[in-house]
């Protein structure tokens, strides 16, 4: 009886999922492994990784040229997993799901091939001060480059954007909005749809074009449900190997008709219609964009994740996470000396929690690194540092932070080691 | 267990308590590197006793973890009253000679950022030579 109480309770049977990771049986220094570095990377289920080998093992050969049965089994599957990312994030038609490496290629592709044709000299775009450098350092390259403006959304003390007055940072000039949908450090999940809502309301109200919006998926696709076709969103990106699948692809959804008018970003094989010495026309999207040989195995990898996650619904990931994070932040703030970044309110947070332990004057007093040093030796992976988010340090005035996150196998009982083993790091430090 | 390796009592003394940090008004050499990893930095200034060329003051700023600083706190003490020549011969051994702990592999960078940065400041020695 009380078994099915707690089963009922979490919405996952982690239990079972537990035993479909074969990584999870492994100890580090001894001691069972605790991963909380989900948002950096996530583990595979043996699902992913046997589809993988059997791709290589059973039916392995190039895709779109062959004749041979070899080649259609491969095609087939290699296009029937774009299809089921189609499905899984709800974007409509899936020749609008191009793949690329992962979610800072399909950024650079945006701005190498539709941002240097319509993005012009004066123009703005406007980003937030929370991004991950990959959807910041392609815009200043282009900025600098082209002769156009950056503009960012502030952060609050919170860890939320300001938006209550971001409509007065389009002008005109705007060309693209580009916007995380969930921030790598403080788990905070923007409201992107209503972002995007009140874009095009303004437009409709200046009768001028909207600005283009690109949101940014990394975090989000891989632990709540997501629907493109909601958000409304140009482009979207997320990657492959943060949502179960391998390193090593990723996905762009761009609408189709942007698709159609973008020129090519890499140029040779398989992106062609027909070449001749002089010039080459293009093959239909989403192919246009899939120059040479594509990441067969990594598509059909993803394939199998995203079918992994579909049995266990997104709602159950998602309702699983904010539980964890919840207890996750009730532990921690039992921990004295200890900070926490970011939104409180866990319906406004995913399952992503930064911190440090700072001295009676609120300085650090251990650094990240050495915190996450201490937390390895106990078999708790977290990472540490700037999480890929300079800008953002500097606004919470921090040179960097310690984070965990969260995923469909980590449990409270994981969470629980996670103060005796802050503890211990204080008193090795004397904090 | 690792972690007494790694934050051995002496480490952490000097971490908290660094000798040799601060800045040189007129260093004859200087180098900043950034460990782009976590973040951690390092600034080195030297100045040099001429004609003996030996480092007479040797001053570090920056921020970081414990094993960074700790690593640059020794290495500046190291090489005060050593010539060029012989400063420029300290490897990565003697590094951790000097820290003595044997930090894993993910956090050697942070106890080599030190000697990076040496190396950075020679340099710009050679190439004023040159």
């Amino acid at each position: 009886m009380k078994e099915m109480l707690t089963k009922q309770k979490t919405a996952l049977d982690v239990e079972k999922i537990r035993k479909d990771f074969p990584i999870l049986k492994r100890e580090v220094y001894g001691k069972p492994l605790v991963y909380f570095d989900n948002a950096a990377t996530s583990q595979k289920p043996h699902q992913v990784i046997d589809v993988i080998s059997d791709y290589y093992q059973n039916y392995n050969a190039n895709v779109h040229r062959g004749v041979h049965k070899l080649s259609e089994e491969a095609t087939e599957a290699y296009e029937s997993a774009r299809k089921k990312v189609a499905n899984f994030v709800n974007a409509g038609d899936s020749r609008q799901i191009v793949f690329v490496r992962n979610a800072t290629e399909a950024i650079n592709l945006v701005a190498y091939s539709w941002g240097r044709k319509n993005i012009k000299k004066g123009d703005e775009i406007l980003l937030t001060e929370m991004e991950h450098h990959s959807n910041l350092v392609p815009w200043q390259i282009l900025a600098k480059e082209i002769g156009a403006k950056l503009e960012f959304i502030p952060v609050d003390e919170l860890g939320q954007l300001q938006i209550t007055n971001f409509k007065s940072q389009i002008s005109k000039r705007t060309k693209l909005v580009a916007v995380t949908h969930v921030s790598n450090v403080l788990g905070t999940v923007n409201p992107v749809k209503e972002i995007i809502r009140q874009i095009h309301e303004l437009s409709t109200r200046n009768s001028s074009p909207a600005p283009k919006v690109l949101i940014d998926g990394a975090q989000s696709v891989p632990h709540m449900p997501v629907s493109i076709q909601n958000i409304n969103p140009d482009f979207y990106v997320f990657t492959g190997h943060k949502m179960l699948g391998p390193t090593g692809i990723g996905v762009l959804y761009a609408k189709k008709e942007l698709l159609e008018e973008m020129e090519p970003f890499l140029s040779g094989g398989e992106m062609i219609m027909e070449v001749t010495l002089e010039k080459s026309s293009w093959n239909y999207v989403p192919w246009k964009f899939e120059a040479g040989t594509p990441d067969i195995a990594g598509a059909v990898g993803l394939g199998a994740a995203v079918d992994y996650l579909s049995s266990l619904g997104m709602k159950n990931v998602r309702y699983h996470e904010k539980e964890l994070t919840a207890y996750a932040l009730e532990t921690l703030e039992k921990v004295k000396n200890l900070v926490v970044y970011g939104p409180t309110d866990t319906e406004k947070r995913a399952g992503v929690i930064s911190f440090n332990i700072v001295d009676d004057k609120g300085e650090v007093a251990i650094h990240p690194h050495d915190l996450a040093s201490i937390l390895d030796s106990v078999g708790i992976a977290v990472r540490s540092g700037h999480h890929c988010a300079q800008p953002l340090m500097k606004v919470l005035g921090i040179p960097a932070a310690a984070r965990v996150s969260f995923y469909i196998y980590n449990t409270k009982e994981e969470i629980d080691k996670l103060s005796p083993a802050i503890e211990k790091a204080k008193k090795i430090f004397k904090v | 267990m690792i972690e007494d390796q790694l934050y051995r009592q002496a480490i952490l003394e000097v971490a908290k308590n660094p000798k040799n940090r601060g800045e040189i008004e007129r260093p004859d050499l200087e180098a900043r590197l950034v460990n782009p990893l976590c973040g951690d930095e390092i600034k080195l200034q030297l100045k040099i006793q001429h004609p003996t060329s030996k480092i007479e003051e040797a001053m570090f700023s920056g921020n970081g973890c414990a094993i960074s600083q700790a690593s640059a706190s020794l290495l500046a003490e190291y090489v005060v009253g050593k010539s060029i020549d012989e400063v420029e011969k300290v490897n990565s051994s003697d590094i951790l000679e000097l820290i003595g702990i044997n930090p894993t592999p993910a956090r050697l960078k942070c106890a080599f950022l030190s000697l990076d940065t040496l190396r950075e400041a020679l340099k710009d020695d050679a190439e004023g030579q040159g």
